[in-house]
Order: structure tokens, then sequence, then C-alpha cells
């Protein structure tokens, strides 16, 4: 309970209402009214709240264990002023900045976000974010649908599944198919046989992901653009892993018109998943089509440069039915700590921690590589992350790592049923030596027992 | 608030190279990736962490929250953000934890969703809630893909009608149209009502669903609820409760009771949630026992002490979102419910109904209240009035009241009432703060009287007066450029 009223005030105000009592006041027909006791957990005081809660805290040991996970939602170093900015009261417990003349802050804030992400993808404009990665692609199919009319979207099957399977619970809502492009041998998408799917010109979009979920680089081929121009198709670029946009040529570099993406990893806590946020970043002539909230840059009436919400004519408040999205609250606290820690890091920053996360993943995976039965069945680059074969389930290897205190990754046999041997495995700047060197000395013993068959 | 002028983007200032020691220098990228991968620039800028520091402070005291004051935006909620909720929702434990961490080792996460869902269920009278949805739109996406596929296996596929009020929020029929059905809008009485007689004229064999609000955006309760929820049974649809508003009902009545077969939840409004800027929301999406097989992926479910996320739900519409919930904001949420405990929830609706209605009677000496009765937890002014007499809008009153150190009222919403303000205390807003707002909106309507030109050229005491929102659509300009 956080309510200041004293019983004076009720009766004062129960008074001025000239009402009897607030059981008067919330009256509801009977046939409605709540009959039975709630069963809602008790009310504690704060010390006791905090008790409990550190209670619940202390069952959660994986955060305890070395860590090699990655697959959408990553651990980096997050710089303390980032929680000190952007837990100040004025930004948090704003809401969506419709007064602009009380919100000059966080609207600059987020047209600054809305410049990073196109100059981390090489579009010209970016919306104020989405909920998360997964649902920027959906987004962003929607739009592409929107501006083909045509009712197919074709996906690589190396997008990360739960971004696939987002696609297609909102596609199923459309009656929208959804086809997948299989990946080659290397790990990365089949550019022949998709650009032969494209020929069919029926598909809206293909989206493709880089890194994808594999870990690998995708370098999509000029056949494969050119048979999506020659097909009128739109070409989406899928990003999960932003931190790689500080060292990859940008989606824009190979043809994508539009971008969805997730940000978590500029500072975002994982969360157990959430919130995180995502983008949508496009070219100028999607402008219109773009989902969600828009700040532009304009003047006040003396002339003065001024931020507001713009281009609202496309938003459910306005256009109800026919909007481009239902989305009304989006992820803006999430995206003004992406912006600090843009901001905070800088291109140096980001550089050098891009290329600590090339160089741990690289010492992460000639330590796997040198254990007796794991294979790297890619030889495509990656940034962060990788595949290791362990030549038994992984699942049962995963185990074994377990109970090392380790997480070593995640068991690809979980989406992917031919690869349930293989394990993505991530480092980034904050994996050390010990973890890889315990990591790997774990895989030995592991794997000097034969598997069971 | 921060003396007038422009703060210079964060783009414009810096030096290359006047980077923060937060990693050691990098190798250089070609050593990792061949040449044609890597991009050719990234044209960030380098800022001092103390210029970070200051531009982003400089920002926030640009920026208007509850922190700051009374913040009687209506639909939203704004009430205290409790600081004990971001304590505990930032321990590592919580803040660390990878979504793919074997469930034994992520049962106190697991253990705050299970007691958040059952609390919320017993709450509102659901069978059960799913966490996945990310905001209350999000949750009504999610809500009619259950309604579809429901009537998908039952054969029912010519149901492709949605019924939303002319109260309805924005995002219902929006939530309708991506779900592909056909929305029909039903006019409220006036009593500000929908009337039984009225969803008699329009349910029917193709009716889907009717989305409703109670208490409504106008802050009246729908007292036929029941009638009109059997009405929309007998017609073989599906009733869906918009929970923006729960905050009026706690302890009195639950949806469940009411007769809806699917709900949300705003719990960044009900439940404290700091709204961020305008987000992470929370939406959870609630059904009735006919619908749990429907549930977005995954689902917490308890085995004997165990917990486990259950993604093995044939009849699932799928997931909404790329991992589990809006974790952090569960966790604030279910902080929230020891807080308070059922009784204390109860209280919270009593008195956040008492001040709204205590709001209004203060402001209806001098300002219109089109619907002049007992209201709940908000209640809508209008403007419509004074425009005649003296060309004053809402906006006017809306951008005078910044001028007093307030958050304006929401505007122009809902879409029926004319020169619209909706407002909502809260029960967070003792008297005190309640009575002095009443006050400076009633010196604001003198003014209007007295001296309109005043008001339509307020704001005069922010950072920049009123915005040319014209020129911003005209001539976009979305980004910096270098
Ligand atoms: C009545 C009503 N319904 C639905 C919504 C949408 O909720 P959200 O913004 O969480 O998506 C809102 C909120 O803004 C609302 O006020």
């Amino acid at each position: 309970m956080y309510a200041p009223h004293t019983e004076r005030d009720v009766e004062q105000m129960l008074q001025t209402i000239g009402i009897a009592s607030l059981d008067e006041l919330l009256r509801v027909p009977a046939e409605i009214a709540l009959k039975q006791k709630l069963d809602v957990v008790p009310a504690l005081p704060e010390y006791l709240i905090q008790r409990r809660f550190a209670h619940l805290a202390a069952q959660n040991q994986g955060v305890e264990y070395r860590s090699f996970l990655g697959a959408g939602s990553y651990r980096h170093y997050v710089p303390p002023a980032i929680a000190a900015l952007a837990m100040r009261g004025e930004f948090l417990t704003a809401y969506t900045p419709y007064q602009a003349e009380v919100s000059q802050g966080y609207l600059q804030a987020i047209y600054e976000w809305q410049t990073y992400i196109c100059l981390l993808t090489g579009m010209d404009l970016a919306d104020a974010s989405v909920y998360d990665g997964a649902t920027a692609l959906a987004e962003a199919a929607i739009m592409a649908l929107g501006a083909s009319g045509r009712r197919k979207v074709l996906v690589s099957r190396a997008i990360h599944p739960n971004y696939r399977a987002v696609l297609r619970t909102y596609c199923d809502g459309l009656d929208v198919e959804v086809d997948e492009v299989a990946f080659a041998r290397g790990g990365v998408t089949d550019y022949r046989l998709a650009a032969e799917m494209l020929a069919t010109k029926e598909y809206a979009a293909i989206a493709i992901q880089s890194p994808n979920f594999l870990g690998n680089v995708e370098e999509p081929s000029s056949d494969l653009t050119q048979a999506a121009s020659a097909s009128g198709t739109i070409p989406i670029g899928v990003v999960a892993e932003a931190l790689a946009l500080a060292a990859l040529a940008p989606p824009a570099a190979w043809g994508a018109q539009i971008v969805a993406g997730e940000a978590q990893s500029f500072g975002v806590a994982m969360a157990y998943g959430g919130p995180y946020v995502g983008f949508i970043a496009a070219t100028e002539e999607h402008m219109r089509r773009i989902p969600g909230r828009l700040v532009g840059k304009t003047v006040d009436n003396a002339g003065r440069t001024a931020y507001v919400l713009t281009l609202q004519a496309r938003e459910q408040h306005i256009r109800r039915e026919r909007a481009t999205s239902n989305i009304c609250t989006n992820q803006a606290h999430c995206a003004l700590i992406a912006t600090i820690y843009l901001a905070l890091l800088g291109k140096t920053g980001l550089r050098d921690a891009a290329a600590l996360n090339l160089a741990r993943s690289r010492e992460l995976a000639s330590a796997v590589a040198n254990v007796a039965g794991i294979r790297l069945p890619y030889d495509a680059p990656f940034f962060n992350e990788f595949v290791a074969d362990v030549g038994r389930p992984a699942r049962d290897v995963l185990a074994g790592l377990r109970a090392n205190r380790i997480l070593g990754g995640v068991d690809l046999g979980r989406f992917y049923p031919e690869l349930d041997s293989c394990i993505l495995m991530t480092a980034t700047e904050l994996t050390t030596t010990g973890d890889i060197a315990a990591l790997a000395g774990a895989l030995k013993e592991i794997l000097r027992v034969p598997a069971h068959v | 608030m921060s003396e007038a002028g422009a703060i210079a983007l964060i783009f414009e200032s810096g030096q290359e190279g006047r980077a923060n020691r937060y990693f050691e220098q990098g190798k250089p990228l070609e050593n990792f990736l061949p040449r044609q991968l890597l991009r050719d620039e990234l044209p960030l800028p380098d800022n001092s962490e103390l210029d970070v520091v200051r531009h982003f402070t400089r920002l926030s005291q640009r920026t208007f929250g509850i922190d700051l004051g009374f913040y009687p935006l209506g639909s939203c909620t704004m009430k205290y953000n409790p600081r004990v909720n971001d304590a505990i929702a930032t321990r590592p434990e919580f803040a660390e934890l990878h979504p793919y961490t074997p469930d034994d080792l992520a049962q106190g996460a697991l253990a705050v969703m299970y007691e958040l869902e059952r609390s919320l269920s017993s709450l509102f009278g659901m069978a059960a809630f799913s966490l996945n949805p990310s905001a209350g739109a999000h949750a009504e996406l999610g809500a009619l893909l259950i309604a579809k596929k429901y009537f998908k296996e039952r054969g029912e596929t010519s149901r492709d009608k949605v019924i939303v009020p002319d109260t309805a929020h924005g995002t219902n029929p929006a939530s309708a149209a991506m779900c592909g059905f056909k929305v029909i809008s039903m006019p409220s009485n006036e009593r500000g009502r929908v009337s039984v007689a009225e969803i008699r004229k329009v349910v029917g064999a193709d009716t889907a669903v009717c989305m409703m609000t109670n208490p409504n955006t106008l802050g009246l309760f729908e007292e036929e609820i029941a009638a009109i929820a059997a009405v929309v049974h007998e017609a073989g649809g599906l009733m869906y409760y918009d929970g923006a508003n729960a905050n009026a009902i706690m302890g009195y009545t639950r949806p469940g009771d009411m007769g809806f077969d699917l709900m949300h939840l705003n719990t960044h409004k009900t439940f404290t949630i700091p709204h961020g800027g305008g987000g992470a929301g929370h939406g959870p999406l609630g059904v009735a026992a006919h619908l749990v097989d429907y549930l977005p992926t995954p689902v917490v479910v308890r085995e004997e002490s165990n917990f486990h996320l259950d993604f093995d739900r044939p009849k699932s519409i799928g997931p909404l979102r790329s991992f589990w919930s809006n974790f952090a904001h569960a966790v604030r949420a279910l902080a929230y419910l020891y807080a308070n405990g059922s009784e204390g929830l109860k209280r919270v609706s009593q008195l956040a109904v008492l001040n709204a209605n205590y709001l209004r009677v203060k402001i209806a000496e001098f300002l219109e209240t089109p619907y002049p009765e007992i209201c709940r937890h908000e209640f809508v002014a209008s403007a419509q009035r004074l425009k005649k007499q003296n060309g004053v809008r809402a906006l006017d009153l809306a951008k005078a009241l910044l001028d007093y150190g307030y958050m304006a009222p929401t505007m122009y919403f809902p879409l029926l009432v004319p020169e619209c303000l909706m407002i909502e205390p809260t029960e967070t807003e003792s008297k005190e703060t309640l009575d002095a707002f009443a006050e400076a909106l009633a010196k604001i309507v003198q003014r209007a009287h007295t001296d309109p030109q005043a008001l339509f050229d307020a704001p005069v005491t922010t950072v920049v007066g009123r915005v040319d929102e014209t020129r911003a659509a005209r001539q976009p300009d979305l980004r910096w450029r270098p």
C-alpha cells in the first residue's frame, strides 16, 4: 500500500463527494460482485519482501556458473554510469512523451537512439523501438507484406528459431505463409536455393540474419540480391547480436531495405529474457509503413530547436484498425539504456569490445576444437559464437558440464533435430581464460568416457 | 526543469580517440575477419564519461516524470513506483540470469513467475495467465490469435468480426486488424455505456470477439456487463476484457465473474512498474478454462515442488516474443503484490476511486463533466463550452497546466467526447495534491474567460514553447546526419 490517506482524509473526501462509504462508491451489481476469498500472495512489510526475494533469488544458482550461453541473449560488460543515469526518476517515471514541452530530454534521447541505429545499420530511418528482436522481424515482415500486397514471406532457417516461431505466430493471424530456405553445409543460408525460390515472385520479403543463429557471418551473394530485386522481394536483415554491427559491414551493404534487430547487447540486462529492445530501421521509401513511435526534430513557436512525436497518422491511436501496427507502449527505457551505452563506449569502445569478442571466441573455439572427439563443423567466419559437434547427444554432454558448474552452451538439437550432437557456444569480452580452460578440461573428461550406444 | 536553449546532440560533441577505458585496446579487426566482411567506417562519437553523464543528466532535467509531480494521465495509471521493486528486480541473481539457464538452476525465477501467475488468476477470476506478452497491445494480439485458432478448430471460420465500443482504445481495433478480423464499432448510449439493446444489434453468427473495457475509458462502470456477455456468448462469441482500468475493481469484482473469457492486464499501470518514458511494459494475458491450451508458449508449470517452462503445448498459438517474459517486470509486479496482499489491493482500488470522485466533484464546479455521476478510477472533463465561449480548447488547458508544474491529462480521448480531458489521479496522491491541482485548473479556466490569449501562448515556463508538429510531419527529420 503506497497511499497517503488518513482516515480523516477519507471521511472528508467522502463527504465532499456526498456518499456514505467506500463500499457504496465501488458497488457493482450483485450478480458479478466478488464472493470468494482471493488467493493472492500475503502482504508483507518491506524488509520482509526483500527477505522473501533474497530467498527466491538464491535459487537461481545458474548465475554462479561459468556460462557459454548466448543465442540471442548476451552477457556483456555494462558500465555503472548507465544505471546511474537511466535510473534517474525523471526518465524512469515518465511515460510516452505526448506533451513535448515537458519531455524534450527524453525525446532528444530517442532521436539520438534513432540516429545510432541508423548509423549502425546503414539505414535512413529507425523507429523509437519495438518489443524485441523477434517481434521486430514480425513487424518488418508486415511492412513488406503491406508494401508488396503479397501473402508469403521467405526466411532463412538460420534465423533464430524463436524469431521464426514468433513470425509464424504473427503470420497465422494474417493468414500469411512463411517458407524457410535451408542453410547449406557451410552453416550459412543456401543463397542459390533462395534465389531459385524467389523466382516464383510470390514472396513479399526474404529475411536473413547475420551473424546467423549458428554464429556464422552471412554474406548474401549478389545473385541473391539480384534475384530479390528482380522478383520485387524486400530484403530484410536480421540482427540478434547488435555488438557485431560494430565490426561487420551493415545489412545495407548486401541490399537490406529493412533491418529488424535486438539491441539487448547494448547494456540491457539478460534478466531471464526481458525486457529487451527491438529496433526497426529502413530505407526512406518505407517511412510511412514503419511501426510504432517516431521522434522528429522541429522548432517551437519561437523558432527554437524542439523534438516531438511525429508521423502519428501511422499509429493505432489515430488510425485504429488501419494503423501500421498495434504497438502502443514500447521499450523506451531499454532504448535509453542502449543509447547511453553507445554514447559511453563510442566508436573506440565498441571496436575494442568487438575485437575482444572476436579474440575470446577464437580462443574458446581453438581450445574446444583441441578436445578429442570434438569437431567444428563450419569454417565460415563467426563473431562471438560458433557450433561445436561433440559427436554424441549434446544434451548428455551439457548435463556433464553442469555437474562441473558450467553452462556449456545451447543444445542445438532443441531446434534442429539433425544437429543434436551440436552445441552453440558463446564467448564475450567477459569470458576469462580460466573459464575456457575449465570448459575444455571438463569436456576432455566427459568425452574420454565412451558414449553409451 | 532546466533553462531554455538547445542541448547539443551527442553526435555534435566528442573527439575521436577520447575513449573511456572500459576495455583494453583491441587488435585490428582484420586479424579476425576477412576484410570484405568488415565495415568501412563507424561514424560514432567518442565522448568522455563525464560529458556523457552531463549530457544525459541534462536531458533528464528536461523530462517530466511522476517523481517530479502529479501526473494525471488518464488510462495510464501513473502511480508512485516504489523503489524497493527496482532494488529487487536489479539483484544480480535476477538481472544476470540467462534465459537458456536450465530450469533446475532458475527455480527462483520460475517461482516468481508462478506466484505472480497464480495470484493474478485468483485476483481476476481467470483459469490461467501467460506472462509472455510485452504490453497490453501485445496481449490483445495474443488473445485475438487465441480466439482465431479456437474458432478455426471448431470449424467456425465465418466468425470474422470483432466488436469494439466507440470508447475503446486504439489498440483494440488495431490488434483485431492484425488478426485479419473486421472491426465493428458500437456506439455508447447517452449514459456513456454500452447497452444490451445496442449489442443485440451488432452481434451475430459472424461475431468472434467483443472487446470491452470495464470501467470503460470514460471511467464509468458498465453495469449491464453480465447481460452483454450473455448476449455475446449466446451468439457463440467470446468476451475480451481490456484490463487497462483494472485499478478500479480489485477486491470488488473480477473479469471472470463478469463473464469474460480472455483479458489482459497492463502491470506497468496497475502494479507500479515504472513506465520508463514509454515502456517497457508487461501485459499478462488471462484466459478462462476452455482457452488455457491455446496460451502462448512457454507456460510455467509446477510439478510437486519444482517449476519448469513447458514448451510442448500442441494447441498453443506459439510464442509472442523472443524469450519468456519481461521477467524483470514480473519481479516488480510480484513485489508490489507482496506489499499489498488481497486486502491491500482492495484498498488500492477504493482509494483510487475515492481520489477520482473527489477530484471530479471539485473540477465540476468550474468545468463541464459530461457524465456527472459516480465514476471509477478516472473521469472525463470537456472544454467544449469554453471553446464556444472563448476559443479555448482542451489542448490549451493542458498546456497551461504544464506551467503549473503538472503533467497534462490525456487529451482528445476517448474520441466521442469533444475537447476531452481524461483525468486519472491514482491512489498514491494525497488530498492536498488533488486540492492544489483543482485550484490550479480553476485559475486556468478563470483565465480562459479573462485572457484567453495567455492560454494560447502557454506553456511559457518550459524549455521550449509549443512545438510545430505540422512542420515535424511535413518535413520529417528523424535522425542526425554526419
Ligand atoms: C484502455 C487501454 N487499452 C489498451 C492499452 C494498450 O496498452 P499498452 O500500451 O500496454 O500496449 C492502453 C494503454 O495505453 C489503454 O489505455
